[in-house]
């Protein structure tokens, strides 16, 4: 048997990373005495490095390597562009909130950056095995993230409940794989879909891996009926964690959804579509209902991802180039507003009191009248109300299920978005029409906090007056594969 | 003319400019907050006078056009223009600013920066709705615009200010909603969000139906018609005065103005097929309504009522058109119905403008407007009274007020469509003045019963200006409204072409 030495070059950024991710973990130990802070800073020279390689190496045509088994494109390297640039911001938002809450270490780090690796790998996967790994790298990350804080019940019941139901999750989707590798015999996605299309995979066999794949991706990105987890893991996770679940995995998973869904099993699309409707309309139904009583925000956020989730959906479920773009335009804009909306409870939390019920939120216009307004374009831009950029990431999903025929869930899309626009309102209610229970003026403990969730909300704000480079980039990134 | 400088641009962006460095420059300084709001309101209204003085009557086609890729992948442009139609419109919202930004001058106490701010920033959205010739474009406007107002009725307003505005949002965003799945539609069958081409693209029956209904609920919900008029009276009792003012002088007027420039020209067949469905819904509005607003103990309620009656005459109006085509076989009676109301639409926006204001000026006294805590009001406030007993007069159509103008050519024109419509529609000259003068009886007139009554001071200087503003706006176009209906002439001729033409 010859061995043929791959082609390494396009996984440069990966090495990097994970070459950087390991001298941190080995340094962290013996530096965090001294220099408190080391780690943190490179952390983020990291993710600054890694993306100066992937932009000097910007992919403009498909290259596959390590045997087909790991794909660079430039669907790739703007989504890991994102990555970086939603994990920056979590780490600067994140060094903050752990100093304040006391339990500031460079574990978290260490694990996010591995985290990040994990979604570059799943970002690139083209063959299961690989997807498989990437998908295991970030998840373990997480899980261990959950419960950094040790002396917290909370947390380390909601890294439990994560791990075990993540765990089933990964275990169905392993079982759809092993089903299409049955049925096809191959597990690169090229091969699978050339194998299906010509017909000779035995039907019966794929519909049931599909079916699994499916669920088990639902499970990732928590459409319901496999959402249970999502609330009471937001919630029980300290906030910095829920900032980076909440986020820059979520465009990991939408990657692996294109990666198996559209470029894997694209003859299968019949069996897909349909169970895609049904996630994504049971998702914005309960998203939008549920979260409707709930008293606490990060709670109402998990709801509110979990309706987010079924819009990222309608895209896919077009099943057509220009809806996988409007779908990655619309998870691109879902983690930055994640980031914003995060990021403003954690401007906000005080040693003691995490700022993250909507009853502290009450009376904020009176106590800081510029973290208000910026927490109120967060709330519209999630609501989809223009001149937001949410506005925008909605139309566009919404106008290619359109085009696909299906209005009518075009039009359940929209009155839930009305639904929703009901708990984003009661937020902004909060802040400005009712009483502060505590008159102080509050400010974030920092001004770097300040700097830093004020950008991202204006950002909201700015892309949604000109949304037209970031859509043009979702679209032409899709259309060149 | 073609202007050299971007008129109606400036026109939105001015004062959401302005209002942005209000929110900013007048944090800890009232005083700076009002002047710069004032003067930015009143600069706005200045560039906005050569709309008409530069305004072509010959033309139905847009003037004043700006067009601009916006986002280029979905074919949206930053287009924008006015016709006959939105002319009026547009100058009729940039006077109402000026007005309102005056008449919160000594009212508001508190976070005056926010109040003003948000005031400009709506007024610069309205004007965008009013010349966006882009459905997308349009869309953002009128959405956007229900974020400054659910702010202003929910911090500035009465007791009940929460429970309104959430309810006023929703019902305007639900109704918003389809309207832009239709949009959405016709940019799918068509590849153009251009208001212009959805004018002349060709539709199928059933889809027109669908996009029909559609654009009812949107514009119904913002018109309001009955029976979905119900968040209106809420929102109006709880917001503030110069809240109230804009909601009915100009927001109700966006619904109106959204069947002239989508339902009619884009579902003409549609509107031809269920023409009765609005007809039946305005005269239910005119009358019964009307009845509603006769027994309202709260002053401000009974002019909601009043407006939402008044209306239903710009919809009737606008819908008789089919039926006059039917019976007269010919469009002439057809423009004087829908000039009547478009004319009602302006006229109403000072009348109910005014009537806001006036009794704005009488709760900053009394902080009440319950009818039945004041009577003989005249004999401390006898300016106050004289306009506010005008613009009663003007509510009930008396000659010689805008009132009557609109009104007038509209019960004319449905006489000639139908005996019965005329005929129902007349009965509004019995009931307008029915709620209208008893409530001024009760108010103004009579012996004063109350020692609250007795310290009233009359009005200000400020508040003289304001009322006698509109005043003269309500008595000119009364009795010469030759000059707007000339504006209009055109395109509203053009819109009967194109609401008469067949997409099939």
């Amino acid at each position: 048997m010859n061995f043929v030495i791959p082609a390494f070059a396009p996984a440069i950024p990966e090495m990097v990373l994970l070459a950087m991710a390991s001298f941190i973990l080995v340094a962290d130990t013996f530096w965090s005495k001294k220099y408190q802070f080391a780690t943190y800073y490179a952390t983020q020279l990291t993710m600054i490095v890694v993306a100066y390689f992937i932009m000097t190496s910007f992919a403009t045509a498909q290259v596959i390597t390590f045997d087909g088994s790991f794909v660079r494109d430039s669907f790739a390297d703007i989504l890991k562009l994102f990555i970086l640039l939603v994990s920056f911001g979590i780490f600067l938002f994140s060094k903050e909130y752990l100093l304040q809450q006391k339990f500031y270490s460079g574990e978290y780090f260490v694990l996010g950056l591995f985290g990040v690796l994990g979604m570059f790998v799943m970002v690139s996967a083209y063959n299961f095995i690989t997807l498989y790994l990437g998908l295991e790298i970030m998840s373990l990350s997480i899980y261990a993230m959950i419960a950094l804080r040790r002396d917290s019940s909370e947390a380390i019941e909601s890294g439990m409940k994560y791990f075990v139901l993540g765990a089933l999750a990964t275990g169905i989707l392993l079982y759809g794989f092993s089903m299409i590798y049955g049925a096809t015999g191959s597990i690169t996605f090229p091969e699978i879909a050339q194998i299906i299309d010509s017909g000779k995979a035995d039907p019966v066999v794929l519909s049931f891996g599909v079916v699994f794949v499916v669920i088990g991706l639902a499970f990732k990105l928590g459409a319901v009926p496999f959402h249970m987890w999502a609330p009471d893991v937001y919630h029980g996770s300290p906030t910095a964690v829920t900032l980076y679940l909440g986020t820059a995995p979520k465009i990991a998973a939408f990657a692996i959804i294109y990666r198996l869904l559209a470029e894997g099993m694209p003859g299968l699309v019949h069996d897909w579509q349909t169970l895609l409707i049904i996630l994504s309309v049971l998702s914005m139904v309960v998203g939008a209902i549920v979260a409707i009583v709930q008293e606490n925000l990060k709670r109402m956020l998990a709801y509110s991802g979990i309706g987010h989730a079924g819009f990222l959906l309608l895209g896919v479920l077009a099943a057509n180039p220009d809806g996988y773009a409007a779908s990655m335009f619309y998870i691109i804009v879902y983690a930055i507003t994640g980031v914003a909306g995060f990021g403003m409870i954690i401007a906000l939390a005080r040693t003691g009191n995490e700022f993250d019920k909507i009853a502290d939120f009450k009376g904020l216009n009176g106590r800081n009248p510029w973290l208000a307004f910026m927490m109120l374009i967060v709330m519209f831009s999630m609501a989809g109300i223009p001149p937001f950029i949410g506005f925008f990431a909605k139309v566009v999903v919404i106008e290619e299920v359109v085009k696909a025929g299906f209005v009518w869930i075009a039009i359940i899309a929209v009155v839930t978005a009305v639904i929703s626009a009901f708990y984003y309102l009661r937020v902004v209610k909060a802040m400005y029409f009712d009483k502060a229970e505590e008159t102080a003026p509050i400010a974030p403990v920092s001004s770097q906090l300040n700097w830093a969730v004020s950008l991202v909300s204006v950002a909201l704000l700015v892309l949604g007056l000109m949304p037209s480079s970031l859509i043009e980039l979702s679209y032409q990134s899709i259309g060149l594969n | 003319m073609l202007s050299s400088y971007p008129i109606l641009s400036t026109l939105i962006w001015l004062p959401i400019i302005g209002g942005l460095l209000v929110l900013f420059a007048g944090r800890n300084n009232d005083t700076a907050a009002k002047w710069l709001s004032l003067i930015t309101a009143f600069v706005t209204f200045l560039l906005s006078l050569p709309l008409w003085t530069g305004f072509d009557t010959t033309t139905a086609s847009m003037q004043f056009v700006e067009k601009v890729e916006w986002i280029p992948a979905f074919n949206i442009y930053y287009h924008l223009g006015v016709d006959g139609l939105s002319m009026p419109l547009v100058l009729l919202t940039t006077f109402t600013q000026v007005l309102v930004i005056a008449s919160a001058w000594d009212v508001i106490k508190e976070r005056v920066e926010q109040y003003m701010g948000a005031f400009l920033i709506m007024g610069g959205m309205m004007t965008g709705v009013f010349v966006a010739l882009d459905s997308i474009l349009f869309y953002v406007f009128w959405e956007a615009l229900l974020i400054p107002m659910f702010i202003v009725i929910g911090k500035w307003g009465g007791p009940r200010r929460v429970y309104a505005t959430l309810k006023f949002f929703l019902y305007t965003f639900f109704g918003s909603v389809f309207m832009l799945v239709s949009f959405l539609y016709m940019y799918y069958q068509s590849g153009s969000f251009s208001i212009l081409d959805m004018h002349t693209m060709h539709l199928g029956m059933t889809a027109q139906i669908l996009i029909f209904l559609a654009f009812l609920i949107a514009f119904a919900v913002k018109i309001p018609m009955f029976p979905v008029h119900t968040w209106l009276p809420d929102a109006h009792v709880e917001a503030p005065t110069a809240g109230s003012v804009v909601l009915a002088a100009i927001m109700l007027k966006m619904g109106g103005y959204g069947f002239v420039r989508f339902s009619l020209p884009i579902t003409p067949d549609a509107s031809m097929e269920l023409d009765w469905l609005v007809i039946l819904l305005s005269l239910i509005a005119i009358v019964y309504i009307g009845v509603v607003a006769l027994v309202q103990s709260d002053m401000k309620k009974l002019v909601a009522y009043s407006s939402i009656s008044h209306m239903g005459f710009v919809t009737l109006g606008m819908f008789v058109l089919y039926d006059i085509l039917q019976s007269t076989g010919s469009l002439q009676g057809a423009q004087l119905g829908m000039e009547g109301a478009m004319v009602q639409m302006i006229s109403h926006g000072f009348i109910s403008g005014a009537m806001f204001l006036a009794i704005g000026v009488l709760y900053d006294r009394m902080h009440t407007r319950e009818i039945s805590a004041y009577s003989g009001v005249v004999n401390k406030m006898p300016w106050f009274v004289m306009f506010a007993v005008l613009f009663a007069m003007a509510n009930v159509g008396l000659p010689g007020t805008s009132g009557f103008v609109g009104e007038f050519m509209v019960i004319l024109s449905s006489f000639k469509a139908n005996i019965w419509f005329g005929a129902i529609a007349a009965l509004t000259l019995i009931i307008g003045a029915a709620y209208t003068l008893w409530m001024v009886k009760r108010v103004f007139f009579g012996p004063i019963t109350n020692e609250n009554v007795e310290q009233l001071q009359d009005l200000n200087k400020r508040e003289f200006a304001i009322m006698a503003t509109l005043a003269v706006a309500v008595v000119v176009l009364g009795v010469y409204p030759g000059p707007l209906m000339e504006v209009m002439h055109t395109s509203v001729e053009n819109l009967l072409v194109q609401a008469t033409t067949s997409k099939l």
